[in-house]
């Protein structure tokens, strides 16, 4: 009793000091953001993003409409984000709309940290492609989030440098190994490619053109299939051209790698279809160099892809304005000056379905290919995705670590795959998710 | 014995000799280790997007001015918005640190009242929690007063620091003598004055150094403001750099300006040290006098 009696009057002595404070301060700096009311003027929506130029294509939105203002707030992007978000929406208060990877999406919902959109935007579906309005509706009822990015993935090979090596190329995985040996017998320094054991989503990529499924909802319950034989399939394939050493193993993204894709010692990268800024930045010598052609399949006259990376405009369930977000959101995702700005500003690639039309003339990188986008929205509709489960950084982490160990050990990848399942399903019932056998 | 003597003459210089290079070659190979990855930064800031990974590491390049006129242009200018917030937040931040522990570290040392062994034990306590593990709390806790995505949810966990009172304390108790204090107080000088016009000059060198370990500390803080802030107008360098590092997967990291960036955020840093070392340097000199 007495304690309480405390507590209350050290609430209130802090609560009167920090209004205090508050007020002195708001003089000399910013005054403290007030919370948003629906009530008179426009409708005020926080939007999370850490695509470039953002900003821009919202000022635009904010000018056509007075009512409903957006404003930008540029974030650290990748898992962090995500973190970030759940964290903010644990302590109610998120922002209004966020973006979220396909991957990550799952894990927000479970956290019902992201709002059930189907009522409102169930006409939208039209504009998008069955394969990526699956990973917005999770392969159930609702909807998550409207797509706005997606990454079909692609070979990207040095033209040049392939042919002075004499190599076709690939069509197939079993030519891409050949080619990879070639390479190496004609120059011991040189390699046809990497295997990065850094780079989960670049692997779940191509395990999803094999044909797998990770995760599945069946009912109340998930399906978890990390270790199924299609991923099998490709785990198997890159160990055992690891363990060849035909192909090296150094991760993407680090300085050598860098190094090595500007100095012509490495030929090709399967990425996504956002590989030009990557490219064009971190390789700049290799200009007018590089081309792009579809991956090489599983086996010849099939024509598939997958995704790595790609993200998608969710409204937070406790925004109090969710038809104004959804609203915004639709339009940002949609509306087609909108879609072209995601073009020309924030550089990525949008994921409506006629995308193509708006992408214009080839990025200045692969000047040599002048139908880089026709090839590449080719590519995209051929490319396959699957439903991602709710705990996708915990699976990630955990190939993370175990193809690390199997890349520096050269074991088997498959039995680094299994590790993986088991951590995955482990993780899952810890957390209380109903599991189908 | 003349044979014992001379050896043993001529060794104990050389002993010392020897005693001497030790410890010299040991702090030379710690300044080492702390130097080199910051002239790893300075010489890679100069270098231009084209020549910082084709290069070799320590070769200088060109784009110095080029970056920093990118670094100044992306996003119009955010970069500076930043360091703004930064200094108010190390600044303001260590200020009232310093103020706060002084107070109270010199009231922990020169009063004596019940409970006071209690406090201090919890303020050792609080010394050993690592500041990482409360940044989540104290999201939480800022969200429901409402303060959370503020400037004051960044500047006030950071007020009060354990290890700032705990330093004043010790501080305190060796360089204010009681006797002094005694001797002001049958001149008949209140607590107040007792504390502005005797205490507070001699605790100055301690009070420098609580100032400088917190604004270091704030400077280079990143959980703290990473959680607590959505608003991207707010945020410190360490958060803003992060997120032109992890800038999303179709957009490569701009390590050109990011390295920019942390040179440019390291300047004021070393200069408060150098202008601030003068009362460092007292405070050494302080404390060898006062046995």
């Amino acid at each position: 009793m007495r304690m309480n009696r405390l507590a209350a009057t050290m609430a209130a002595v802090l609560a009167t000091a920090l209004a205090a404070g508050c007020s002195g301060g708001g003089s000399s700096a910013e005054p403290a953001p007030q919370t948003t009311t629906a009530a008179a003027g426009p409708v005020k929506l926080v939007y999370w993003t850490w695509a470039p130029n953002m900003d821009k294509i919202a000022a635009a939105w904010n000018a056509k409409n007075p009512d409903i203002q957006v404003t930008v707030s540029k974030q650290a992007g990748g898992d962090d984000a995500a973190a970030k978000f759940l964290t903010a929406a644990k302590a109610g208060n998120p922002p209004d709309l966020v973006q979220a990877e396909y991957q990550m999406l799952p894990s927000f919902v479970a956290a019902d940290a992201v709002a059930d959109l189907s009522a409102e935007i169930a006409s939208a579906k039209a504009e998008f492609s069955e394969g990526i309005w699956r990973m917005v509706t999770l392969g159930t009822e609702g909807v998550y989030a409207l797509p706005q990015d997606s990454g079909p993935m692609m070979l990207y090979y040095r033209q040049d440098l392939l042919k002075k090596y004499g190599v076709e190329v690939p069509k197939t995985w079993e030519q891409y190994a050949q080619a990879a040996r070639t390479v190496r017998e004609k120059d011991p320094k040189v390699f046809l490619g990497t295997f990065s054991s850094k780079d989960p989503g670049a692997f779940a990529g191509l395990a999803q053109q094999a044909g797998a499924q990770w995760w599945s909802i069946a009912g109340e319950s998930w399906k978890v299939a990390v270790d199924d034989p299609a991923t099998r399939k490709v785990a198997d394939y890159w160990g055992g051209l690891v363990k060849e050493g035909v192909i090296d193993d150094q991760p993407y993204f680090t300085p050598e790698w860098n190094k090595a894709l500007n100095d012509g010692t490495l030929l090709s990268w399967p990425s996504a279809v956002w590989g030009p800024g990557v490219l064009s930045t971190n390789a700049p010598k290799g200009k007018g160099k590089w081309a792009i052609a579809p991956l090489p399949q599983w086996s010849e006259g099939e024509n598939f892809s997958g995704f790595w990376g790609g993200s998608s405009t969710a409204v937070a369930e406790k925004s109090p304005n969710r038809a104004a977000a959804v609203k915004f959101a639709t339009w940002l995702n949609t509306d087609p000056e909108a879609v072209g700005m995601l073009v020309s500003e924030a550089a990525i690639y949008p994921a409506v379905s006629d995308a193509g039309s708006r992408l214009g003339s080839a990025p200045e990188y692969f000047s040599n290919q002048e139908d880089f986008w026709q090839q590449a929205t080719t590519i995209a509709a051929t490319a396959r995705g699957f439903t991602f489960g709710p705990n996708v950084n915990v699976a990630y982490s955990a190939w993370k670590d175990a193809f690390d160990k199997a890349v520096r050990d050269k074991s088997s990848f498959s039995s680094a795959l299994a590790t993986v399942q088991e951590s995955t399903v482990a993780d899952m019932r810890k957390s209380g998710f109903q599991l189908a056998r | 014995m003349a044979a014992t003597t001379v050896p043993g003459r001529t060794a104990a210089p050389r002993a010392s000799r020897a005693g001497a290079v030790v410890p010299t070659a040991i702090l030379l190979l710690g300044a080492l280790y702390c130097l080199l990855p910051v002239s790893w930064v300075v010489v890679a800031a100069t270098k231009s997007k084209a020549e910082l990974f084709s290069t070799s590491t320590f070769v200088p390049g060109t784009g110095l001015l080029s970056n920093i006129a990118d670094l100044a242009a992306y996003r119009d200018g955010v970069f500076w918005l930043w360091l703004a917030n930064t200094v108010l937040y190390a600044g303001g931040g260590a200020l009232l640190s310093t103020a706060v522990s002084t107070v109270s570290g010199y009231a922990l040392a020169k009063y004596a009242f019940p409970g006071r062994n209690l406090i201090f034990t919890v303020l050792i306590g609080g010394v050993l929690v690592p500041a990482v593990v409360l940044a989540i709390p104290q999201y939480l806790l800022f969200s429901s007063f409402g303060l959370a995505d503020t400037y004051w949810s960044v500047l006030l966990p950071q007020i009060l620091s354990p290890y700032g009172v705990y330093l004043a304390r010790i501080y305190a108790a060796a360089a204010v003598p009681d006797a002094l204090l005694e001797a002001a107080r049958i001149d008949g000088a209140g607590h107040w004055l007792l504390m502005r016009k005797v205490a507070l000059p001699l605790m100055l060198p301690g009070m420098v150094t609580i100032f400088l370990f917190q604004f270091t500390a704030i400077w280079n803080n990143f959980l703290l403001p990473f959680i607590m802030l959505g608003d991207d107008a707010k945020f410190p360098l360490t958060v803003g750099l992060y997120t032109l590092l992890a800038a999303g997967a179709n957009q490569p990291a701009l390590y050109n300006l990011i390295i920019t960036g942390t040179l440019i955020s390291l300047v004021p840093l070393v200069a408060l040290f150098l202008t601030m070392q003068r009362h460092w340097r007292t405070d050494l000199a302080g404390g060898a006098l006062k046995s």
